[in-house]
């Protein structure tokens, strides 16, 4: 329930710029997801929004109130790990219970409802008298994201919450995570992560962070379709957007041309040629890999399983439309 | 072949095991004969001989019902106990900071930490003496705990700090999150993850303080006051010339006993708590 506002934000440690001057608002109930390579920064921005690190300089707003000085608790945020982070010597219920058991002026019995309440939302009611350690790696995620919803948080703070998990049940609890900001569609999330395809099915809006600078923000189809850079074409979509220099983009009127392998089609009129390096087969998709002479090789990407032998030499044109045109400082050319 | 290789096996098999046994009468004889010499009584004392031949409580009598040693048993349970309590509560708070807290020279403080608990006991007896006289501590229990205190921190606040560099950050911070003070933090986060550290090392201060003879002997002046290893030096015979080996052995193992009861105990604790972390998969 909290719209937040960072004005020319800077972090520093020492000597090193972390954050170089970020402005952004996030808005009231929004999905926001920071995402970018890794030591962009994301991850710092995030725990300045905690509190957890100060600002070195610039201005934080929440709804509208400075809280550049304010401690953590007060800011009315909860925080997701990455190691899930729960304490070791207390059960579940105690984990949960804590942040409010430490706030005046709960009963015992509203503690109770809530983090059952809580406990409901994520099925782990079951497990409220375990440890930690007598759960699995999920369960233990859901514990920590529990221990949040207790709170009733106004921001809800997600550090990569699911990079300690196998690749099954990261999908399980992102689709956990995509159903509770249903459910708390009044709860302003910010949600850091590396892999884009988190940050894809989940954000309402993302924020791509390079080097301690917002690259941009948009929504997911806004960077896939629109993006404003070079680096926020390549880094947004899977498999990456090829890039093409040379004769070839000049032909288009541009210094670099990207395209995306599944905007690009195998013709016998191609306008381009290239040999077959390598075929990737994925069942509902195929990623063909050809050497056109760039400095790395072209996708295609291919309906089905389709399987070309190496050395083939094939022919390929980029749909027209769907072509990315980028000066030599790699700004979009529109 | 096979019984070549097993005749080596047990070669090394019957050395190991004499050399084990070696290590352990070494080390123990020590103790086994001050037990021993404990339950003679008379001149069954000056006889030498390894087994019990036999068996008289007389000389635990006569230590317990003489003069101020019991008083000394309990001056050294409370200045022991104190001395741990305090080091303890010092060192958790000082370790927080040293390991949590960036600060600067905070590399510097540690190192100094370390220097001063390299200095020999009897090079800072002189200037300790005059603090404790200014203090006005001098022949109480008070003065004891003092110089305990002093002599243990380094090595508490040491291994406590180290300890509490492994513990994960994102616990502090998910606390720090939750509204926990470093209060909060300390006693009820904290705490409760250190207790093989916390258990390890308050023993062993313990043991120092209760074993502690130099300072014991200095900064007290009259038995009221003394602990038990300056009493045992003292325990004198009948007369001049007799010196009560009966009661001063008897004394020891009295002296002993609790150690061993309180390793005892928390040496399970030491094992189970090590176990009892766990934060990621």
């Amino acid at each position: 329930m909290a719209s937040i506002e960072l004005r020319n934000v800077r972090k520093s440690f020492g000597m090193v710029d972390v954050i170089k001057g970020v402005d952004l608002e996030v808005r009231k109930g929004e999905f926001m997801v920071f995402v970018g390579p890794s030591g962009c920064g994301k991850s710092t921005l995030l725990r300045l929004i905690s509190g957890l690190e100060d600002i070195t300089s610039g201005d934080m707003l929440f709804d509208g109130k400075l809280v550049n000085a304010l401690a953590p608790s007060k800011r009315g945020i909860a925080m997701v790990f990455q190691s899930y982070a729960l304490y070791p010597h207390m059960t579940v219920y105690e984990n949960m219970a804590f942040g409010l058991t430490l706030e005046k002026g709960h009963a015992k019995e509203e503690i109770r409802q809530r983090v059952e309440k809580a406990a409901d939302m994520l099925q782990i009611r079951q497990y409220l008298d375990r440890l930690p350690k007598q759960l699995s790696g999920g369960q233990r995620q859901r514990v920590a994201i529990g221990r949040a919803i207790t709170r009733d948080p106004k921001v809800f703070l997600f550090d990569e919450p699911l990079s300690n998990l196998d690749a099954a049940l990261r999908v399980a609890t992102r689709i956990e995570i995509a159903k509770l900001h249903e459910e708390m569609n009044q709860v302003t999330m910010i949600y850091v992560t590396h892999d884009q395809v988190e940050a894809m099915t989940l954000a309402d809006r993302i924020c791509v962070l390079r080097d301690g600078l917002v690259e941009q923000v948009g929504t997911p189809m806004e960077l896939y379709e629109r993006p404003d850079s070079i680096f926020v074409a390549g880094f947004i979509g899977s498999p990456k957007m090829n890039f093409i220099a040379g004769d070839k983009a000049e032909k288009y009127g541009c210094a670099t041309l990207g395209i995306r392998g599944e905007h690009m089609d195998i013709k016998n009129d191609g306008l381009w040629e290239g040999t077959v390096i390598h075929t990737e087969n994925l069942g509902a998709d195929s990623y063909v890999y050809l050497d056109m002479g760039q400095e790395e090789p072209v996708v295609v990407r291919l309906d089905g399983a389709v399987t070309y032998q190496s050395g083939t030499v094939l022919k390929v044109s980029p749909q027209d439309e769907r072509i990315h045109r980028f000066d030599a400082a790699g700004k979009p050319i529109r | 072949m096979g019984a070549t290789f097993n005749l080596w096996k047990l070669i090394k098999w019957t050395l190991f095991y004499i050399l084990v046994t070696f290590i352990v009468v070494v080390s123990v004889f020590p103790f086994y004969y001050a037990i021993l010499t404990s339950f003679k009584s008379g001149t069954a004392l000056f006889q030498i001989n390894y087994w019990p031949t036999s068996f008289s409580l007389d000389n635990y009598f006569n230590v317990l019902n003489s003069g101020s040693f019991p008083r000394n048993l309990l001056n050294s349970i409370f200045v022991a106990s104190v001395t741990v309590i305090l080091a303890l509560f010092l060192a958790i708070t000082a370790s927080f900071a040293l390991a949590r807290v960036r600060f600067r020279g905070r590399g510097l403080l540690l190192l100094t930490i370390l220097g001063v608990s390299m200095f020999p006991q009897m090079a800072v007896l002189a200037g300790l003496f005059e603090v404790i006289r200014a203090l006005g501590i001098y022949n109480t229990p008070w003065a004891l705990i003092f110089s305990y205190t002093i002599f243990t921190l380094p090595f508490t606040v040491w291994v406590l700090t180290t300890f509490m560099r492994d513990l994960p950050v994102e616990i502090e911070e998910a606390a720090i999150v939750d509204g926990a003070t470093p209060w909060v933090i300390i006693t009820r986060v904290f705490m409760p993850l250190m207790w093989p550290a916390l258990v390890t090392t308050g023993l062993l201060a313990f043991i120092g303080a209760w074993n502690e003879f130099l300072f014991a002997l200095t900064f007290t002046a009259n038995n009221d006051t003394r602990t038990v290893p300056v009493a045992i030096a003292l325990l004198s015979g009948s007369t001049q010339y007799e010196i009560p080996w009966g009661n001063i052995m008897a004394a020891s193992v009295i002296v002993t006993v609790p150690l061993v009861i309180l390793v005892l105990i928390f040496q399970r604790k030491i094992v189970s708590g090590l176990t009892a972390g766990g934060v990621k998969g």
